[in-house]
């Protein structure tokens, strides 16, 4: 698997995409044969994995919006984008 | 989640929540060119006569949607049978629905590809009947099948669309399990299906024909395992079990009437691909009540959810709520009771009468289909 690096551009998979499930309130990530419940932190991960921010970008953001420190959100996001990236819901542009 | 407080309103306080389905499987058409003897359409195949119309379909989604369901699979018979496959892609899509085409691919050209994705096609799923194309075209009853699905496999690929492989396992494949799942990658599909006969409609009327024996289930399980660790991250690799060989019935449905139901060509509202079969049921159709009636009231739907259907063995088992009791369909195949347990599970007085079915039929030397929709048997 590719490594994540500052320069690297996650978006979502083929065939996978974010949606705001009205019945249930709530955003869920479809994929093949799959939904996934993606709550709080993982719907702020996932809405900037547009194939146009930075992985760099995206830490600097949630860093700013959260008011959090960058370093513990790289970890964080680092280890979630790995997660999801090992199960094909996202790729590294 | 809000949705099942919803639903669950006009019940009694007592009774259990009835959450809402995550998927529909339309089956549009029972036409295929196709003639797979282990297809999972009913022995009856409904006519095109009597199939629902794009009017009706797209009420069907947006009702689905509505209630819930946030996938839809488009299916058949051959879903690109339909003429107006775009409008009812195109309809799935504008109700919300994720749509997934599962198709013979046969008919599916670059031109083909590009409408459907345009459309707002979100994934497509292609059969590959084997890796070899003599033996894939047998087992599809079609010449040249298996040239045409890897043209269109690659046109789905090119055109930037999600790519499923589906792989019906049985006797004159196993070997080449592998091989399969090989080329699914090759072809540049993020997902496929290893999926082991089921034994219902065509299917089981050709069990001697099709059930592996045990030795190569076992073979076949472990390379799967051994797949799995070599493709992790590249390959999504989800599996359907060969149950009669095995110890614990298989999670039918993840449910009855509990994740998502079945709508036929006709417009009847079915918990499951087989649960015509079961005698007793009353199924009602979306031309005479919207999805979401079916749903909360259909007798069909209620017949088996939840637990309290159940009797002994599986009403006290432990299991109860992770396999459901296995398949009702193959209850009533099987032991002759929709309410049994189901013969595959190891509890059921009828598990040895299964596997030595199963032992019997893998014994049959000669490979011989009844293809399915087609008048008579053929060599195979």
């Amino acid at each position: 698997m590719t490594d994540i690096t500052a320069e690297s551009r996650p978006r979502l998979a083929p065939g996978v995409r974010l949606h705001f499930d009205r019945a249930r309130d709530a955003w869920v990530l479809l994929a093949p044969e799959r939904v996934l419940e993606t709550e709080g932190p993982v719907q702020a991960v996932l809405s900037r994995c547009d194939g146009v921010r930075r992985f760099a970008d995206i830490v600097a953001e949630l860093a700013r919006d959260f008011a959090a420190d960058p370093a513990v959100i790289e970890t964080d996001v680092r280890e979630m984008l790995a997660d999801l990236m090992g199960k094909r819901l996202v790729v590294i542009a | 989640m809000s949705a099942g407080d919803t639903l669950a309103a006009p019940q009694p306080v007592a009774a259990p929540v009835i959450r809402a389905p995550l998927g529909l499987l339309a089956e549009l058409t029972h036409r295929c060119p196709l003639a797979c003897p282990y297809c999972s359409n009913p022995l009856a195949l409904e006519d095109r006569a009597g199939e629902l119309d794009t009017a009706a379909w797209t009420r069907v989604f947006n009702e689905a949607a509505e209630l819930g369901v946030l996938q839809t699979h488009l299916s058949g018979g051959e879903p690109l049978s339909r003429r107006d496959i775009l409008a009812l892609v195109a309809a799935a899509h504008d109700a919300g629905l994720y749509t997934n085409l599962i198709t013979s691919a046969i008919g599916l050209d670059a031109a083909r590809v590009a409408a459907l994705r345009d459309a707002g096609l979100d994934h497509v799923q292609i059969s590959l009947q084997d890796t070899v194309a003599g033996s894939a075209d047998v087992i599809a009853g079609y010449d040249g099948a298996h040239a045409r699905k890897l043209a269109a496999a690659a046109a789905v690929r090119d055109a930037g669309l999600a790519l499923t492989v589906n792989a019906v396992i049985h006797r004159a494949n196993i070997e080449r399990l592998e091989a399969m799942v090989d080329m699914a990658a090759a072809l540049g599909a993020g997902r496929v299906e290893v999926a082991h006969a089921q034994y219902y409609g065509w299917a089981l009327r050709n069990r001697a024909a099709l059930m592996p024996t045990r030795a190569q289930v076992e073979v076949a399980t472990a390379t799967l395992a051994r797949l799995r660790e070599s493709y992790d991250g590249r390959l999504v690799i989800d599996a359907v079990v060969p149950d009669y060989y095995a110890r614990y019935p298989k999670p039918c449905m993840g449910g009855w009437a509990s994740r998502s139901l079945n709508i036929t060509p006709s417009g009847r509202a079915l918990p499951c691909h087989a649960a015509e079969t079961i005698p007793g049921l009353e199924f009602w159709n979306v031309r005479d009540h919207s999805v979401r009636d079916i749903w909360l009231h259909a007798p069909s739907f209620n017949a088996f959810r939840g637990t309290d259907w159940m009797a002994e063995p599986c009403r006290s088992c432990a299991r109860r709520d992770v396999d459901f009791g296995g398949c009702r369909c193959q209850a009533l195949a099987i032991a002759g009771d929709a309410t049994a347990t189901d013969p595959a599970c190891a509890l059921s007085p009828l598990h040895d009468h299964l596997l030595a079915l199963a032992e019997a039929d893998a014994q049959t030397a000669e490979i011989r289909y009844a293809y399915r929709g087609r008048r008579e048997p053929a060599a195979g």
